[in-house]
């Protein structure tokens, strides 16, 4: 009988473990002032429940619960070592005397706002742009370092060191556990959206390997994403979500049953997933009437314009071609423009768009960019010159790192000879 | 919290600037100084003499040993330093981006390890 209640309750700690251990940790980095300590609380705030709820029940509040139990536990120990260490001491009554006397710290809008402190500690600028993805990976969202290790083809010991030098930066740098001032937010959130939107990529797209797509970052991302819309509903932000869902949407239809790439037009559009579409287009509408909308925001309506057309041929090109032109302004890069000229190939024919992109390539810095070279060579099998489609599609694949990709250049190569 | 704040320039940068340009350069990193001396950030800041009459010294096996030169030979080099009081690093990346040469050369931010607070060693990896 007991030994039933203390299995149900274990179940409870392991649901809660899920949907709190985040937020207790966010709090706890911020009272305890240490991410390694406040990763220890959090253990031995885990296992206090699975020792005291089973005799005590679950109490009303899990959350505040839990925070109180880790500080304490840790107050605790430091006692117990604060035999050997005066300033151990200090630190332990310190803590204690904040715990006596609660101050704003302790408001529910504070503690809420920790998952927000730690986003922006974990992506600060001063740690480098992979440890940013890494460190945010594993403690925002709690993916165990081996899980991280997987995703990004590293070996789980390097990335840890990694993740354990970055906490020693934050700490002994002097990161501060802040949302940055008004001053500040717009480049740091751009900051935060970069490594949502790498990790959003990463699981999207592998950038090397033989598998196009792992789900558990996109899902990561996407999660982070809403994270972010529910805490700071910046238009950037909301932007972003739209983007990735507006993405996540053609998954099931970007590859074939036996895992070949299928691009946009030959996709089969009853493959979309119509409540992400919708719920992505709701977002791109409330993204762009803010006005204060960015690049996210612009792809996401590149993308909702795909999503409401039921083909390709019936795309409204010009209104695609429209805020391709609106994204240049706001980011002037080649890519965007490679992007451009392939939607005027749409709207104005293929003769249009490999000019475009032939005065692409001329100017440099794409040159050796293999989409580039495939662009032009559709543009050129579409145009019935089957020899210069060739040849750029060989260009391309020599350029290819991507399995699935590779595949797919080989295909359109005996498409063209056979 | 202290910070260093080493600054470091493309010597030939300063060098080959017009004399009043310097001059204008010289009393804008004073200015600086003033402006932290009045919101108790400053410490202590100065300009290097350059690179050419570094002397770089080494002790081994209780032999001195001298050299000619800068510790590392590179484009850019150490040209002054701003140690810097701030709360945070934050607060210290908004005072080394108040620094003139910044605009031209580049500032490395790093904070001071204070030997007499006990710090806690970890065991890091």
């Amino acid at each position: 009988m007991a030994e039933s209640a203390a299995s149900e309750v274990a179940l409870v700690v392991e649901r809660v473990y899920r949907e709190e251990s985040r937020h207790v940790l966010a709090t706890l980095i911020r009272l305890l002032g240490d991410f390694d300590r406040a990763e220890e609380a959090l253990q031995m705030a885990f296992a206090a429940a699975l020792d005291q709820w089973p005799r005590e029940g679950v109490p009303a509040n899990p959350r505040s619960w839990l925070i109180s139990a880790g500080r304490f536990k840790t107050i605790d120990a430091l006692r117990r070592r604060a035999r050997f260490d005066a300033s151990i001491a200090r630190m332990a009554d310190e803590m204690a005397r904040a715990v006596e006397h609660p101050s704003a710290a302790e408001s529910p809008a504070a503690i809420e706002d920790d998952r927000l402190r730690l986003v922006f500690t974990c992506c600060h600028p001063a740690l480098a742009p992979d440890v940013q993805v890494a460190l945010t990976l594993r403690t925002v969202c709690g993916l165990t370092t081996e899980e991280i290790a997987h995703a990004f083809l590293t070996k789980p010991a390097t990335l840890a060191q990694r993740i354990v030098r970055a906490k020693g930066k934050i700490r002994d740098a002097g990161i501060p556990y802040e949302v940055p001032g008004p001053g500040d937010l717009k480049d740091r959130l751009d900051a935060v959206l970069h490594v949502v939107y790498l990790v959003y990529n990463e699981g999207y797209s592998a950038s090397s390997g033989d598998v196009v797509t792992r789900h558990d970052l996109s899902g990561e991302a996407i999660r982070l994403g809403r994270l972010l819309v529910e805490l700071l509903p910046e238009p950037e932000a909301v932007g972003l979500l739209a983007l990735m869902l507006l993405h996540e949407s053609r998954r099931v239809a970007r590859t074939s049953a036996d895992g070949e790439i299928v691009l946009l037009d030959e996709q089969d559009r009853s493959l979309w997933n119509r409540q992400l579409i919708a719920e992505g287009c709701q977002l791109v509408e409330r993204a762009l009437s803010s006005r204060r909308f960015g690049t996210y925001s612009l792809q996401a309506a590149i993308s909702a314009v795909h999503a409401e057309a039921d083909s390709a041929a019936s795309t409204d090109w010009a209104q695609i071609t429209g805020l391709y032109d609106a994204l240049l302004r706001v980011h002037p890069s080649p890519v965007v423009a490679l992007n451009r000229a392939a939607a005027v190939g749409m709207r104005d024919g293929p003769a249009a768009g490999l000019a475009l992109v032939d005065a692409i390539i001329e100017q440099g810095e794409l040159a050796e960019y293999r989409l580039a070279h495939a662009c032009r060579a559709d543009f050129l099998r579409r145009l019935g010159q089957p020899a210069e489609a060739v040849a750029a599609y060989r260009h391309a694949l020599s350029l290819s790192r991507q399995e699935p990709e590779r595949r797919f250049f080989e295909r359109r190569l005996r498409e063209l000879s056979g | 919290m202290k910070y260093l704040c080493m600054v470091f320039t493309e010597e030939r940068l300063l060098e080959t600037m017009p004399r009043d340009q310097f001059d204008g350069f010289v009393r804008e990193h004073s200015a600086l100084d003033d402006e932290l001396k009045s919101t108790g950030q400053f410490v202590n800041a100065n300009a290097l003499q350059p690179a050419h009459t570094a002397t770089t010294v080494r002790v081994r096996q209780g032999k001195i040993s001298v050299t000619d030169g800068p510790f590392a030979e590179t484009k850019e080099q150490l040209t002054g330093f701003y140690l810097v009081e701030a709360r945070d690093l934050n607060e210290a990346i908004q005072i080394a981006a108040r620094v003139p040469s910044a605009r031209v050369g580049c500032v490395e931010v790093r904070p001071v390890w204070e030997l007499t607070e006990p710090r806690q060693f970890r065991d890091d990896g």
